[in-house]
């Protein structure tokens, strides 16, 4: 069926996408590099130097990087650990019968459809604000101490917040995988005894497998570059309690205009991410084989 | 005696779904009422859930106050702009690698995804020039390209798994039966498209409605979309949880309708078919 004709045909259809993400991929790029290596800031235009590695290096050594990497990996592997247990959980519930099931889908599944930055303002303001904070009037009702979450927690509250967000889709897809779990297999494991433990174990968990590491996957990319959470949060404060990666370039950047360090930590952020992806590839790469 | 365990069982069950349910709501919830409290009910303590005087007053304020429309606008055109051209970028694609693979078809698709896991901020400084320089930033058209480029790879990906649907033997079928290319395309192929093609359409729409790196670090008063606008909020002067209220209802109300309409979609998109 493939004649010569039709081949070439398609590699016409395809050639305008594979193009435009090949030049998306390789001219930033690049000029994220050319840049890295420069002293360019842009207060003091017309002043661009080579500058070696002397970018790297500064970032390298600064102590706000370190904070940051810490932060970020916190963030990725606390709402991550939040979220994959609290989906299995929620999945398992709502994959019981119920009355008004659909009823309790649509609810639990809300906040993943609100943009970050909606998200974020009305948990900052409306909850974890210690004086007009719904919190604080909790804590009040109890005779304790209202918590000022963003002073003294930052990093805790945005990983709350980011898990908010996120929860609603490892339970949704969870949920989709259960459903898809041989309803006869259930029962003959319930008839030979198996306790509900060892049915979830030994059934439900392996079954599960195969969506986990995909909210895995999926959640690993968009958790490296959280952003919106912290710059309307926290600003990436108290000092650089939590700052992440993506803010700490961005405030090197658009804050203090330093064009030849922010790109030396931008191609940070691509080669960590980049492992990472690596590391993420390979153990999915094994588990969607299986 | 089985039928009534599982009768109480099912009530159980129905409560604490229902309790948690409504917790994880809860923030939403609050929001919406809100908006409709004056600035003072807004932080009185304690708190009325439902008996409160009922005003729309904050959403006039929000938009005499700040021209919510435009910002609202932005958001449409951006999220709509974005998702129709990527479209008419990616069916053609997609479809190519669904109806005529090669052995390279897979490879390309994985690096397509791959083209997802570069960070944003790795490109974010050599993207800012660029619209500096081109007069691209703070416009919409600079977004929607921007967003177009975002979101493509999701885009071919979703069209793929569901054009692999479409079984091969009826377009042979229609070709026996005399059928010319133009009548295959629009009675065969079109109606067998369609769902998948409006699927990936509203899941993108919803992506590109809440992108909230490129829309927040590319715009400012002009071309902000809701997502921007909204963060301007975050330093406020005097009271305002009840217009934040007001402001963040109307950017969320729309997405979150066409999300419950389409939540079969969004996992099969979102997982790029790995998990129906």
């Amino acid at each position: 069926m493939a004649t010569l004709h039709t081949r070439s045909a398609a590699r016409l259809m395809i050639a305008p996408s594979v193009l435009l993400l090949l030049a998306w991929m390789i001219v930033p790029l690049a000029m994220t590099i050319y840049f890295s290596f420069l002293r360019y800031n842009l207060l003091m235009p017309g002043m661009e130097e080579f500058a070696g590695f002397s970018n790297y290096s500064y970032f390298l050594t600064d102590p706000a990087f370190f904070q940051a990497l810490f932060n970020t990996l916190a963030i990725v592997l606390g709402v991550l650990f939040i979220t994959v247990v609290g989906g299995i959980a929620l999945a398992l519930l709502l994959d019981q019968p119920m009355f008004g099931q659909g009823i309790v889908r649509i609810l639990v599944i809300a906040p993943f459809l609100i943009m970050p930055t909606v998200a974020a303002l009305v948990w900052k303001n409306m909850f974890m604000n210690p004086v007009n904070g719904l919190f604080a009037w909790v804590a009040k009702l109890f005779g304790l101490q209202p918590f000022d979450f963003l002073a003294n927690a930052p990093l805790m509250s945005v990983i709350i917040i980011v898990a908010w967000q996120w929860l609603p889709f490892a339970t949704l897809i969870l949920l989709t995988a259960l459903q898809s779990l041989d309803e006869e297999q259930k029962e003959a494991a319930q008839m030979d005894g198996a306790s509900a433990w060892s049915r979830f174990i030994y059934l439900v968990l392996p079954h599960l497998s195969r969506a986990i590491t995909v909210v895995i996957l999926i959640q690993t990319i968009f958790l490296l570059s959280v952003f919106a959470e912290i710059l309307v949060t926290t600003n990436g404060g108290p000092g650089t309690q939590s700052t992440n990666l993506t803010f700490l370039v961005y405030a090197q950047a658009l804050l203090q205009f330093d064009v030849g360090g922010a790109s030396a930590g931008g191609i940070i952020a691509v080669i960590l991410a980049n492992i990472v992806a690596f590391f993420l590839m390979r153990m999915i790469g094994k588990t969607l084989e299986a | 005696m089985a039928r009534n365990v599982s009768t109480r069982r099912k009530i159980v069950v129905t409560v604490v779904a229902w309790t948690i349910g409504i917790l994880i709501f809860f923030p939403i919830l609050w929001t919406f009422l809100t908006s409709f409290k004056t600035e003072a009910e807004a932080i009185a303590s304690p708190p009325s859930l439902f008996f409160f005087d009922w005003t729309t007053e904050n959403y006039h304020e929000v938009q005499s106050r700040s021209n919510y429309f435009l910002h609202f606008m932005n958001s449409v055109v951006v999220s709509f702009g974005s998702t129709l051209i990527g479209l008419i970028i990616a069916i053609p694609s997609a479809w190519a690698m669904a109806f005529s693979p090669t052995k390279r078809t897979k490879d390309v698709l994985m690096w397509m995804l791959s083209t997802k896991m570069m960070p944003s901020v790795g490109v974010l400084v050599p993207m800012y020039l660029l619209f500096r320089n081109t007069g691209l930033l703070d416009t919409r058209t600079g977004l929607v390209i921007v967003l177009t480029l975002i979101n493509l790879p999701i885009i071919i990906w979703m069209l793929y798994t569901y054009f692999k649907e479409i079984p091969g033997e009826i377009l042979e079928a229609a070709r026996m039966d005399g059928a010319s290319l133009s009548k295959e395309i629009i009675y065969v192929l079109t109606p067998m498209a369609i769902p998948g093609i409006a699927s990936t359409l509203l899941l993108n729409i919803i992506l590109a409605w809440n992108e909230a790196f490129w829309t927040l670090n590319l715009s400012a008063a002009k071309a902000a979309p809701l997502t921007a606008f909204i963060a301007s909020y975050s330093s406020p002067e005097g009271l305002f949880y009840a217009k934040l209220s007001a402001a963040s209802t109307m950017a969320i109300a729309p997405i979150l309708i066409l999300g419950w309409f389409s939540q079969k979609q969004l996992v099969r998109g979102l997982t790029f078919g790995a998990v129906k």
